[in-house]
């Protein structure tokens, strides 16, 4: 247990940003620390995958010098999910951004449960 | 090769492109562009459907030109052309039920906007439909959260902004443990095609080394999906998002988008983990107990509504609620009628939404219930259409919602004891609380408003004649006669879902 934890420090780092990111996400009022916990768990995800494609001793999955033997490089496939992931939480970042600006302009307070009460307020 | 085979990929790739090419047109060109690719992609669908019948088997559509273990692929089945072909019939019928208020609550800038958002929804859906690769699902879960969310704020009030937002922060949450859970699984198997994750996966299980971040990782996926279709705890962000937005977007909402996460939900069940190992870890019994919460949370909370189109929203948590209890029974059976309601539950549900539009625009635009008093007089199509969609739902015989409570039924008496008592016994509760507020609003649109009701908006609103919206009529008449299909020849659609899940997997 113990030296199988400090063999994947690496992952067991992924997994408690992830679990931060995760409760920022979930429990903060502040709209922009929901979105900085959003981008903490997504880079965790990524981390996570970068850790699992590196293996030891080997290079990037670019051929140099001809050495096309699958032995010289790391395993490309989690490099180009982390590219994807990559663009999709950049795209959801902004779309989350953008709400937040028009809430703060309409609202002028970055606190979802403020703007809740308001709502209901405006209703009656 | 037959030619048809394309269909599924041709039809993903059409909607794909509409939407970017949606973005140059004007409101006008996009609305009829619009039109005729989803009737493009409802032919090409009911095509492939035929095929499918008589092909018997599915096949695999490689994507580019790496073969199985590397490349990525499409993989059509008799399920998943017919799921098609009924999601693509749905969004048709809600657009055009609704499209008079798309042109009355959208901007006239905004409106080939929104179109966009539809053709991307609709081709997220069918490629959540037939990929064969979960990574690829997950970007398409992505792009039809992110379409969904267009979908609510389209009509820019400070309600909808907010709905939005919370939509997103629960579903960015839901994609969040979705894309952890398919790292471990990939991390565990090697692989990112379905076929060959289940492979994987029978083997590691049967080794038993991995089991514990095996089960967790299909634990954090399942837990994803079910927060991003509002399963009971996780439905905080429904009510508003469905209770706000413009009719059309709130019937493709109920009915589709969180139908596409339960589709793909089962398709993990089947074609990534295998049932069986499912079944074995018991996951499917905590979706039990959260599904029964559901159906009776659910309605309780419609009961106490004030607000028509909050009351129906709440309806859909209790429905989530049946379909995912279903799951939970862990039986082929239980699949089959949860695959069932999930069609009965999209034509119904659409139905409702578009009927209670038709019954708050005879009462002067509001939603309360006290204005509603005999609105059903005032707009006769749809109260009619309305009291139908409240009979569907609560289970009256003739109409859909009857047999998939049939089907439940069947299901859970064929389950042991420990799961048939709570199923049969929430079934029964959950009736009556349905029957309980959908007959209140049915008495209430139907009793005349007389001369003490004080009311003078709703009074004063004019009386909406049938041949006044010939478009919208038409809409709820398609969706009635789809209501009343899934209700009368229930046995060839459950015979079709039995054989469509035997080679789903």
């Amino acid at each position: 247990m113990g030296g199988n934890l400090l063999a994947n420090y690496g992952e067991a780092v992924a997994m408690i940003l992830f679990g931060i990111g995760f409760s920022n996400l979930l429990l903060q009022k502040n709209l922009i620390k929901k979105i900085i916990g959003l981008n903490i768990m997504d880079t965790a995800t990524y981390l996570f995958l970068a850790e699992k494609g590196y293996i030891a001793g080997r290079a990037a999955p670019i051929v140099v010098n001809d050495v096309t033997s699958v032995e010289a490089y790391i395993n490309p496939v989690p490099s180009g999910l982390v590219l994807t992931g990559i663009v999709v939480s950049v795209s959801v970042t902004a779309l989350m951004l953008s709400l937040t600006i028009r809430l703060y302009r309409r609202y002028h307070t970055l606190d979802m449960d403020e703007i809740s009460t308001m709502l209901k307020k405006e209703d009656q | 090769m037959d030619f048809i085979q394309n269909f599924p990929f041709f039809s993903i790739l059409l909607s794909l492109g509409s939407g970017v090419l949606t973005s140059i047109m004007s409101a006008r060109a996009a609305r009829l562009w619009n039109t005729l690719i989803l009737l493009v992609i409802t032919a090409m669908s009911g095509v492939l459907f035929v095929y499918m019948l008589g092909a018997g088997e599915p096949y695999t559509f490689m994507m580019g030109h790496f073969p199985a273990p590397w490349g990525n692929e499409i993989r059509a089945g008799l399920l998943e052309a017919g799921m098609a072909l009924f999601f693509c019939l749905v969004m048709l019928l809600s657009l055009k039920g609704g499209q008079e208020h798309i042109d009355a609550q959208v901007e006239g800038t905004k409106v080939n906007l929104y179109y966009i958002m539809i053709n991307l929804l609709l081709s997220s859906l069918l490629a959540l439909i037939y990929t064969n690769d979960l990574f690829t699902a997950y970007v398409f879960v992505e792009i039809n959260t992110i379409s969904a969310c267009g979908l609510i704020m389209i009509t820019q009030s400070g309600r909808t902004i907010e709905a939005a937002t919370r939509y997103m922060i629960m579903a960015s949450l839901g994609s969040g443990l979705l894309l952890m859970g398919l790292c471990i699984l990939y991390d565990i198997t090697g692989h990112l095609l379905m076929s060959n994750i289940k492979e994987s996966v029978a083997y590691v299980y049967a080794q038993g080394t991995y089991n514990i971040p095996l089960i967790a990782s299909i634990g954090m996926v399942v837990v994803g999906l079910a927060i991003k279709s509002a399963l009971y705890p996780f439905h905080t962000w429904l009510p508003d998002a469905y209770g706000y937005s413009t009719a059309s977007s709130a019937a493709i909402l109920s009915s589709l988008v969180s139908k596409g996460y339960i589709f793909l939900l089962i398709k993990i069940f089947f074609r990534v983990v295998g049932f069986d190992i499912i079944v074995d870890s018991r996951i499917v019994n905590i979706l039990f107990v959260f599904g029964l919460l559901g159906m009776i949370m659910g309605s309780v909370n419609a009961i106490m509504e004030n607000d028509i189109r909050r009351m129906i929203a709440f309806s859909s948590v209790a429905q989530i609620g049946y379909i995912y209890m279903g799951l939970g029974l862990g039986t082929t059976t239980g699949m089959v009628a949860s695959i069932f309601h999930i069609l009965s539950h999209a034509s119904t549900k659409s139905l409702l939404f578009i009927a209670g539009v038709g019954l708050t625009d005879a009462s002067g635009d509001s939603k309360k219930f006290s204005d509603l008093t005999g609105s059903g007089y005032r707009s006769p199509a749809a109260g009619v259409a309305f009291t139908i969609g409240a009979c569907s739902m609560v289970g009256i015989p003739l109409f859909s919602g009857f047999i998939s409570k049939v089907q439940f039924a069947e299901a859970a008496v064929q389950n042991s004891l420990a799961k048939m008592l709570p199923t049969l016994i929430c079934l029964a509760v959950s009736t009556v609380l349905n029957a309980i507020y959908f007959m209140k609003t049915v008495i209430r649109i139907y009793t005349p408003a007389g001369r003490d009701v004080k009311n003078t908006e709703a009074g004063a609103a004019a009386v909406i004649s049938m041949r006044e919206h010939p478009l919208y009529n038409l809409a709820l008449l398609g969706m009635i006669i789809l209501n009343v299909i899934l209700g009368c020849c229930s046995q060839p659609i459950v015979d079709w879902i039995t054989d469509g899940l035997a080679m789903f997997g």
